[in-house]
């Protein structure tokens, strides 16, 4: 991976854009066995709907997974000095999330030139469901 | 709305050993193919010393670790939380060291933070934790959000 050039940098300029398939339910069973996260939201359908959900809605944690990929994709990751976000609207089963980020702002802090992403993971119909930022360095 | 007497609460620290199973398996279900999280040769040969965690991956290490066996932490029972209603509002990581099979971290979880919105329907609890290695080494330290809807 050749590490994005810091000088020729633009504040606005956007990274690669990562799209999910559809979020299958072998895809939430898989994160429930991953991350440890075993509530019965994100896998069965009768407690879902029994929480009033119209179906098993996916772990926040899955999209700020996805939403790191897109960052890892573009840079290293031991170059990724820190990763935030707000979860904003849940995400269904089924729905297909779109990660993109921008950089917001180039800084220079203990001597190393860092870049800080504007983050952003939407679903197929619009929706936001995950705001963050992410800095790296360069 | 939760007293704000809990600021400034400790919860006991809790410890888990990264795996290298638990890694392969938590990169599949993220669809990360990048083989420095599956194959040792790779990962040492990017300057790890064995399969490296994915960034968000300490967060589930803190939920496995508290998971864990030990006396079991009542702090959100305490505070009066219902813990069908809350919901996960943020999460943020800022990082020192990689985290890699074979660490066994150690995660201190501290409430920094209680407040309210809305006159009183939600709560806010900010939860930071600092997480060291085997070496006392501090790799991540991480903040949580969570939102109680009242």
């Amino acid at each position: 991976m050749s590490l994005p050039k810091f000088d020729s940098l633009k504040v606005g300029d956007t990274i690669p854009v990562l799209t999910t398939k559809p979020i299958s339910r072998t895809t939430l069973a898989l994160y429930c066995g991953g991350s440890g996260d075993h509530n019965p939201l994100h896998v069965d359908t009768d407690f879902a709907k029994k929480a009033g959900l119209p179906d098993v809605i996916a772990h926040g944690m899955l999209s700020m997974a996805y939403l790191g990929r897109a960052v890892t994709n573009w840079v290293p990751q031991n170059r990724l000095r820190s990763y935030s976000v707000r979860f904003a609207a849940m995400t269904q089963v089924h729905d297909v999330v779109t990660c993109s980020g921008r950089i917001a702002e180039k800084m220079t802090v203990d001597g190393e030139n860092r870049v800080r992403l504007e983050l952003e993971a939407k679903t197929q119909g619009g929706t936001v469901t995950l705001q963050g930022d992410a800095v790296v360095a360069l | 709305m939760i007293d704000k007497k809990f600021i400034g609460t400790e919860s006991p620290p809790v410890s888990i050993e990264v795996e290298k199973y638990p890694i392969r398996l938590f990169a599949l279900s993220i669809g990360e193919t990048n083989p420095i999280h599956t194959d040792e040769a790779a990962a040492k040969a990017a300057g790890y010393a064995s399969l490296v965690a994915p960034p968000t991956y300490a967060f589930c290490l803190n939920s496995m670790a508290a998971q864990g066996g030990g006396a079991r932490n009542t702090l959100y029972q305490d505070m009066g939380v219902n813990m069908a209603r809350v919901l996960h509002g943020e999460q943020s990581f800022t990082y020192h060291k990689p985290i890699v099979a074979g660490d066994v971290l150690t995660f201190r979880p501290k409430i920094v933070d209680i407040y309210d919105k809305k006159n009183g329907t939600l709560d806010f609890i900010v939860q930071e934790t600092a997480v060291t290695n085997q070496r006392g080494e501090r790799v991540v330290d991480t903040r949580t959000v969570i939102v109680v809807r009242n």
